[in-house]
C-alpha cells in the first residue's frame, strides 16, 4: 500500500485562514502548486482550523499551506498544530505565509513565533513561490510526483 | 368500461396499500383506491382488498397491461451509512442513501469501535453503505471499517463507495468475511464534490434483487411485474420529471416538494441552489441537485408531540384532539376543530422541515466590510412549491400550510423560496407518476402537469 501511494500525486490543502477574504494570492499559490505537480485541495477564503483538519483527514494530505493577509494570522493560527494532533495527524507538514502580523515587526522574530506555534515553515510577504515549492518538495522528501 | 388496457401503479405503504389505475390512451387517472397493508401476514391480502375496491370503481372487464409497484412497507429500506468525517464523506453517504429513498437508521464516522459495530448489529439494517476518503485520499479508515463489518454477524448486503484506490480491497475483505459487497463510485471523489447517482443506482438494484425478498414482499410479485423502488424514490422521480421534463415535454422548472405524513415530513428540492447574490462565500458540502431530506421527528400522528413542542405548547382543547390523533394514528379529521388541529400540526411540520432543508446565510463583519457566508442550497429563486401527503392534500387549509415553506422577511437567514406558485398533488398520486416515468417519461411529465395543479387555479383534475 505504501508503494502504491508513493507512485501517486501528493495532495496538499490550501486556504486563507480566519475571517480573511483575500483570495488572489492564494489562487496564485494554488496554480503554482498544480503547475509543480501537486494535487491541490483549495478551501478558498474564510477557512476555519477545523475545516483544514477535516479536509486533511479525508484527503490524506501531505501538507497544509495556510495563507493570511489581514494581519490577524497569529491569532487565527494558534492551536492549529494541536487540532491536527487531536485528529491523529500530528506529524502533518504545516506551512504558513502572507502578511502574518500587523505593524512593522522583524521577520526573524515573526518566523520564530510561528515555528514555535508548530509550523514547519513560515514565509514573509512577497516570498518567491519557486522557493516555497522547492522547500516543500524537499521537506516532503522528493518531487510532487515520483518518476 | 373495460374496453381498453389500463396501467396499474401500486404503493405498498407502511399503513395503506394504494392502487392507481391510469388510462394511458386518455392520459387520465381512472381510479385511486386503498386498503390496509398486510405485511405481517401476507402482503397479497391487502393488495387483493385494494384490487376488489378497484374493480368496483372501474368495472370487471378492465385489463391491466402494466403493473409496477413501489414499497415502504415493513419499515421501508432501512440503511446504515458509514463515512469518515461527519460533515464530509459521512454526510455524502447519508445524502446518497436518502436520495435513493432509504430510511437512514444510523450514520457513523471515523474508525468504528466495537461499540459502534454492536450498535449497527442492533439496528439490523437492510443495507449498509460504506464510504470514506476522497479518491486518492484516506485509505486506512475504510479498510479498518471493512474489517470490522466483515466480522459482524449480519446478513445485510453492503455497498462500498469510498476511496476508489482501496474500494476493491475493502470489498475483498468483506467477501472474505462471507458478506456480499458491491463496489460503486465514490460518494465524494474530490474534496467537497458529491457524486450520489452511481450509489443511488446500486441501492435500487439491491432493493430489487435482495430487499424485496428479504422483507417478504415477493409474494406480491406474482401479481405485479416488480416492486421496482422504495416509495420515496418514486416520489423523488416524479419531482425530477415535473421539474426537468423530458425531451419533447418541458417541465415546470426548479421546484420543491413538501410531503407531510403521519410519521415524517419529507422535503425534496430539485434545484441547483446556487447563491442568488453576487460576492457571497459558499461553505460546506455541495448538495445534490435532487436532494431529499426526511424529518423523522416531524409527523402529524406518530411524532405529533414533537410538533406540539415546536409550537411552544397548545391550549387544552387542542391537546385533547391531539391526544386522540396520537392514540389512533389512522384518524382523519371529522370536525372543523379536528381539521384546524390537523392543519396547525401540518403548518408547523412544513415550516420546520423546510427550514432544515433549505440553506442559510450568515453575515459576518470583517475588516473588509460585511461578508455573507452561504451554507446549503439557496432556494430563494425557486418558483414552484408542490404539496403532497394526506394531511396536506386533504386539508381545507393547505394553502396556508404550504405558505410556511416560503421565505419569511422576519427570518432572512433561511433561504426559502421567495415568491413561488403553490401547487397541490391534487389526486395524491405522485408515487404513481414516478413509477409511470419508468415506462413512459413523456406521458408521466404530461400527467404530472395535469394533476399537480396550481392552487390559485382551483383543484380541477384537468378533466
Amino acid at each position: 500500500m505504501r508503494a502504491r501511494r508513493r507512485a501517486e500525486t501528493r495532495t496538499v490543502v490550501t486556504g486563507v485562514i480566519g475571517a480573511d477574504c483575500h483570495i488572489v494570492g492564494n489562487r496564485i499559490l494554488q496554480m503554482a502548486l498544480e503547475e509543480a505537480g501537486f494535487k491541490v485541495v483549495p478551501l478558498g477564503i474564510m477557512v476555519s482550523q477545523e475545516e483544514f483538519v477535516k479536509a486533511a483527514v479525508e484527503t490524506d494530505a501531505a501538507a497544509i499551506l495556510v495563507s493570511s493577509l489581514y494581519g490577524q494570522g497569529e491569532l487565527d493560527c494558534q492551536g492549529l498544530r494541536d487540532k491536527f494532533e487531536e485528529a491523529g495527524l500530528g506529524r502533518i507538514h504545516l506551512v504558513v505565509g502572507g502578511n502574518l502580523v500587523v505593524g512593522k515587526q522583524e521577520w526573524d522574530e515573526v518566523e520564530r513565533r510561528f515555528l514555535a506555534m508548530g509550523f514547519n515553515r513560515a514565509y514573509p510577504p512577497g516570498v518567491d513561490l519557486r522557493r516555497v515549492i522547492d522547500e516543500l518538495r524537499r521537506d516532503l522528501g522528493g518531487p510532487a510526483r515520483d518518476g | 368500461m373495460g374496453d381498453r388496457d389500463l396501467w396499474l401503479f401500486i404503493d405498498f405503504g407502511s399503513t395503506f396499500t394504494k392502487v392507481v389505475a391510469v388510462d394511458p390512451a386518455t392520459e387520465t387517472i381512472r381510479a385511486r383506491v386503498q386498503a390496509p397493508t398486510t405485511v405481517a401476514t401476507d402482503i397479497t391480502e391487502g393488495l387483493g382488498a385494494a384490487l376488489r375496491a378497484l374493480e368496483r370503481e372501474v368495472g370487471t372487464g378492465a385489463t391491466y397491461a402494466r403493473k409496477l409497484a413501489c414499497s415502504s412497507a415493513a419499515g421501508g429500506l432501512r440503511m446504515v451509512t458509514v463515512g469518515l468525517v461527519p460533515e464530509l464523506t459521512s454526510e455524502a453517504a447519508r445524502l446518497a442513501a436518502l436520495g435513493a429513498g432509504a430510511k437512514v437508521v444510523g450514520t457513523f464516522s471515523y474508525k468504528l469501535p466495537a461499540s459502534d459495530l454492536a450498535r449497527i448489529k442492533d439496528l439490523g439494517p437492510d443495507l449498509i453503505l460504506l464510504a470514506g476518503g476522497t479518491d486518492g485520499g484516506n485509505e486506512e479508515v475504510i479498510l479498518h471499517n471493512a474489517r470490522g463489518l466483515a466480522e459482524l454477524d449480519l446478513a445485510a448486503p453492503l455497498i462500498v463507495a469510498g476511496n476508489r484506490v482501496v474500494a476493491d480491497e475493502a470489498a475483498a475483505i468483506l467477501r472474505a468475511g462471507g458478506k456480499e459487497p458491491v463496489v460503486a463510485d465514490n460518494v465524494m471523489p474530490e474534496f467537497g464534490r458529491l457524486s450520489v447517482e452511481p450509489v443511488r443506482e446500486r441501492i435500487r438494484e439491491i432493493f430489487i434483487s435482495h430487499i424485496v425478498k428479504a422483507k417478504g414482499l415477493q409474494a406480491a410479485e406474482r401479481f405485479v411485474e416488480g416492486i421496482v423502488m422504495p416509495t420515496p424514490n418514486a416520489v423523488l422521480n416524479a419531482a425530477v420529471l415535473l421539474a426537468d421534463g423530458c425531451p419533447g415535454e418541458p417541465g415546470l422548472g426548479e421546484l420543491v416538494v413538501l410531503d407531510v405524513g403521519g410519521a415524517t415530513t419529507d422535503v425534496h428540492s430539485v434545484a441547483r441552489g446556487a447563491p442568488t447574490d453576487a460576492g457571497v462565500v459558499v461553505k460546506g458540502l455541495q448538495e445534490p441537485y435532487a436532494k431529499r431530506t426526511v424529518e423523522g421527528d416531524l409527523g402529524v400522528r406518530y411524532n405529533l408531540w414533537n410538533v406540539v413542542e415546536a409550537m411552544g405548547g397548545a391550549p387544552h382543547a387542542f391537546r385533547a384532539i391531539a391526544e386522540r390523533f396520537a392514540r389512533d394514528v389512522a384518524t382523519t379529521p371529522q370536525t372543523a376543530e379536528e381539521a384546524a388541529v390537523d392543519a396547525a400540526l401540518a403548518t408547523v411540520a412544513v415550516g420546520q422541515a423546510m427550514r432544515r432543508h433549505a440553506g442559510s446565510v450568515e453575515v459576518f463583519y470583517s475588516a473588509q466590510g460585511p461578508i455573507s457566508v452561504v451554507r446549503g442550497k439557496d432556494l430563494r429563486g425557486v418558483s414552484v412549491i408542490l404539496g403532497t401527503g394526506g394531511p396536506l392534500v386533504f386539508s381545507p387549509r393547505r394553502e396556508a400550510i404550504l405558505r410556511q415553506a416560503c421565505y419569511d422577511p422576519a427570518e432572512q437567514a433561511s433561504l426559502r423560496p421567495v415568491d413561488p406558485r403553490l401547487y397541490i398533488d391534487s389526486a395524491y398520486t405522485m408515487f404513481a407518476f414516478g413509477l409511470l416515468g419508468e415506462l413512459d417519461a413523456k406521458l408521466a411529465v404530461r400527467m404530472l402537469k395535469r394533476y399537480c395543479r396550481p392552487m390559485d387555479e382551483g383543484t380541477g383534475h384537468g378533466r
